[in-house]
């Protein structure tokens, strides 16, 4: 594009003065291009957090969204299918003016994902894009599709030249799940990085877009108190837990295909454990987070063998009681086969092998159908070496433990030993609280609208690398393996609305237990 | 009793006539405590204290503004009504919800105390405030009548005072206080985040590498204001120069306008800020800026957002220009939302508005 007024000189480049105190950062103009653009994320999720984006002013100076799905329809019919979307999902009221623009630079572009043409049409529309701008725009591809369909959209982007633009960035953003084993998610990290450099690749851990996930690294690394605690001489063990009252919902398909470990333990709950063990970073910038997040990953042996019944369990929920209504079991629901032994509860003991965690077990569980919604990490320290008070007629003393809450009440709690008021020293355990929403004005945003913006500007901090991905797998695929094996390891059984299997506590060292649900 | 409807619902109240600072912050404390026992999934927000101190006549649209911050609202919000003849210290206490909290969740409760008082009291004043005030939490300083004499005494209980430069009839008066405020406090200026939309645009615009050598030839500037925001432009005109390096004087009255120049990288940066009668709202209406290669970039406000054109040359002898307008979607965020803003805004710490301030004041000298 011809333009006179600052050309490019070839000279380094001046910074920006003018960013220097404003909270949101500019972000370059962008075409955003959803694959998968009628689908339940894109519906729910995409579309209310790019209106939410619009809402505050945001996005970036020239933005453009282009849908690409597999139904035919124009560009009016789909912008009709997005208001509805936002004024269905978006956590505020939209507004009439700010959505109406938003919805004037909506395009579509029908076609089957393996279709070269629908390349060569998207193409032509990214091209008019620009042409409208003025500009060269980046142009970051969100691929919200099934993940059978990420290699060949991959593949097309690449045959039809969309990998690169000449005056623009392009990135490439991939829901999870990325792959359902390691040899998958190898595979497809090979695939993507034949045609795309790292450096462009954005793979989603919405988790990681959650303020409360954030905040555990702003809790370990600005406050100097803990970290001198922060390591074997002093945690007991780690507790972290990812459990929902609900069952699976209309998600049968899905979900039977997936279960509980791969949907929520191989990625969500392996980052939080990142985030509790890794060392503090030399900075925070992409590298060097996700570099010591690998180092945590690499440090967990790989199960093998017959240790895997010994450090794992699966579980299915029966038939019991939830919200105070009779709920069906699993294997009742509708859409999930009879002899299914998908696991809708699975929990692991995992061990950071490594100078600062050697000796600790870290307590894994998540699932559906237990007794309420809760995500917490529990950090449990070291008993005092000696107690001079007599535990009588109390509850006793009990070992110091740091919760940190994601959901639903955000916040840190650290159980303290306190004397009961009265004659005798005797002791009981007492929590000091903080909770996030108690300290602070703002709202948090969705993790959708911060892990958008971040992919456009270019910040990938919070997304997954390739070897980080890989090294999750590699944890799970042996687990997954053994569990696939007909006849594999029996499954367990919980009520529904319970704390979970008792088999559970199998999994504990000798003297440790699960927290309450 | 002036100011009942501040605090939105009211789940617990407490009044008294003829009362005293002690018997108030028992009262809070016994209100906090009977609130708890009655449901502990309510808890009191814990993140900031606001003193505001009001003209009694005026309270209930002090309560209005107040009303519609939303989640912003500080935590403990304590209003002096003042009226001068008043002889008895009045109290009342309200603590109140933000909603019934949902099974398993918990829910914040807001205080706010509203103490009647008079002429008789202002020597007092501070040993009234700082017990209603919770230790350790930031305090912010309101006083949207005017008062100097009072801010200035009030400032030792708190960390940062709000103000509105606009408010003040006499612009270059405005920027003369909100500067002796700053050396003592943090300042949250009203008029300033009024700007934040546009100095992020402007950032924005000139962020793309190729455009950002422009900045240090920008040849002209124009902001079209509220009449009664002279202020709020002369600051966003401040933040350019401040940023930018430039060195600013004194503008002229020009008609409606004012008009002057600044001395920036490149040469002189011509600067003119222009009353827009049409606009209803106090704030900015529009902003223009040239460069010396013939760049020109304005912004406007527009239904939905931003409106923005840009015209660049795209030949040598700049005979040939391509232009391109759009709309920068957004949504306005009203008084209300200006006012919750800077609420939040005592919380943080923007180093770019003294030195704005201080450029914008060197050019209403």
């Amino acid at each position: 594009m011809a333009v006179a007024a600052g050309r490019p000189t070839g000279e380094p480049e001046p910074e920006n003065p003018l960013t220097a105190g404003l909270e949101r950062l500019p972000v370059a103009p962008t075409t955003l291009v959803i694959f998968g653009a009628t689908g339940d994320l894109a519906r729910r999720k995409l579309l209310p957090a790019l209106y939410n984006l619009a809402h505050e002013g945001a996005l970036p100076e020239r933005f453009h969204l282009v849908g690409v799905s597999r139904k035919e329809k124009e560009d009016e019919d789909y912008r009709s299918e997005c208001e509805q979307a936002i004024r269905r999902f978006s956590r505020r009221k939209p507004d009439e003016d700010v959505l109406g623009t938003l919805l004037d630079n909506v395009r579509y572009v029908p076609g089957t994902f393996d279709d070269e043409s629908v390349y060569g049409e998207l193409a032509t529309v990214l091209d008019d894009c620009e042409k409208e701008a003025g500009e060269p725009l980046n142009r970051a591809f969100y691929l919200s599709t099934a993940p059978s369909f990420f290699p060949v959209i991959v593949e097309r982007l690449g045959s039809s030249k969309l990998a690169h633009h000449d005056g623009g960035e392009v990135r490439l953003i991939i829901e999870k799940p990325f792959g359902t084993t390691l040899e998958e998610a190898r595979q497809l990290n090979r695939e993507v990085l034949r045609i795309f450099d790292e450096t462009q690749v954005y793979r989603i851990d919405h988790y990681l877009g959650k303020e409360t996930v954030q905040n555990m690294l702003a809790f370990r690394f600005a406050n100097g108190m803990f970290e001198p605690l922060w390591n074997r001489n002093y945690i007991d063990s780690v507790q972290i837990t990812a459990a929902e009252d609900l069952g699976i919902g209309s998600r049968a398909d899905y979900y039977d295909s997936s279960g509980a470990l791969r949907d929520l333990i191989q990625n969500h709950m392996l980052q939080l454990l990142c985030h509790v063990a890794m060392e503090p970073p030399v900075s925070f910038t992409a590298e060097e987070v996700r570099n010591e997040k690998v180092k945590v990953l690499q440090a967990i042996p790989q199960p093998t063998g017959d240790e895997i019944s010994r450090m794992s369990l699966r579980a299915q929920y029966l038939s019991g009681h939830a919200g105070g209504d009779d709920v069906p079991g699993y294997l009742e629901e509708e859409g999930v086969p009879e002899d299914s032994v998908t696991e809708t509860y699975a929990a692991l003991r995992l061990e950071v092998d490594n100078w600062r965690w050697a000796g600790v077990p870290f307590y894994l569980r998540t699932g559906k159908r237990l007794a309420r919604k809760v995500t917490e990490i529990a950090v449990t320290l070291k008993p005092v070496p000696h107690l001079a008070f007599s535990q009588d007629g109390s509850l006793g003393v009990q070992p110091n433990q740091l919760v940190l809450t994601l959901q639903p009440n955000e916040g840190v709690s650290l159980r303290l030993g306190a004397k009961i008021p009265g004659t005798r020293m005797s002791i009981r355990p007492v929590n000091m609280e903080f909770l996030y929403g108690t300290a602070f004005l703002s709202q948090s945003p969705e993790a959708y609208e911060r892990l958008i913006t971040d992919a456009m500007r270019g910040d990938a901090t919070l997304f997954t690398r390739n070897d980080e991905v890989e090294a999750q797998w590699r944890i799970c695929d042996p687990i997954v393996k053994a569990w696939e094996l007909r006849p594999g390891p029996p499954v367990a059984r919980y009520e529904a609305g319970s704390q979970g299997p008792r088999e559970a506590d199998g999994l504990l060292r000798e003297g440790d237990r699960w927290r309450a649900i | 009793m002036a100011g009942d409807d501040l605090s939105g619902r009211s789940d617990a109240v407490w009044s008294e006539q003829g009362t005293t600072p002690d018997a108030i912050e028992a009262a809070l404390r016994q209100l906090l405590v009977e609130v708890h026992t009655e449901n502990d999934d309510f808890l009191p927000a814990r993140v900031l204290n606001m003193i505001a101190f009001v003209d009694r006549e005026w309270t209930g649209e002090i309560a209005n503004r107040l009303r519609g911050v939303g989640r912003y609202h500080a935590s403990r919000l304590v209003v002096l009504a003042y009226e001068p003849r008043r002889e008895r210290l009045d109290a009342r206490v309200m603590i109140a919800s933000e909603g019934a909290s949902a099974p398993g969740e918990l829910a914040l409760l807001r205080e706010t105390v509203v103490v009647e008082l008079g002429d008789r009291h202002l020597d007092d004043l501070l040993t009234i405030a700082d017990p209603l005030v919770v230790p350790d939490l930031p305090t912010l300083l309101w006083s949207p009548h005017g008062h100097h004499e009072i801010v200035t005494e009030l400032l030792a209980l708190a960390q940062a005072v709000l103000l509105d430069s606009v408010d003040e009839p006499i612009a270059r008066e405005a920027l003369d206080r909100a500067c002796e405020l700053s050396e003592r406090a943090y300042v949250v200026d009203l008029a300033w985040l009024r700007s934040t939309p546009w100095r992020e645009r402007v950032a924005a615009s000139f962020d793309p590498v190729w455009l950002r050598r422009e900045l240090s030839a920008i040849s002209a500037v124009t902001v079209r204001h509220h009449p009664a925001s002279t202020a709020a432009a002369t600051l966003l005109v401040g933040w350019l120069a401040s940023r930018l390096g430039w060195r600013t004087e004194s503008l002229a009255a020009d008609g409606d306008a004012l008009v002057g120049a600044t001395h920036g990288g490149e040469g002189e940066v011509s600067v003119r800020l222009e009353a827009a009668p049409e606009l209803q709202v106090p704030g900015l209406e529009g902003l223009a800026l040239e460069t010396a290669s013939g760049l020109q970039l304005r912004l406007s406000r527009g239904a939905g957002g931003l409106r923005a054109h840009r015209r660049w040359p795209i030949s040598d002898d700049r005979q040939d220009c391509e232009e391109r307008e759009w709309t920068i979607p957004g949504a306005s965020r009203g008084e209300t939302g200006v006012l919750g803003e800077g609420i939040r805004q005592a919380l943080l710490r923007d180093p770019t508005y003294v030195p704005a301030l201080k450029a914008a004041r060197a050019m209403l000298a």
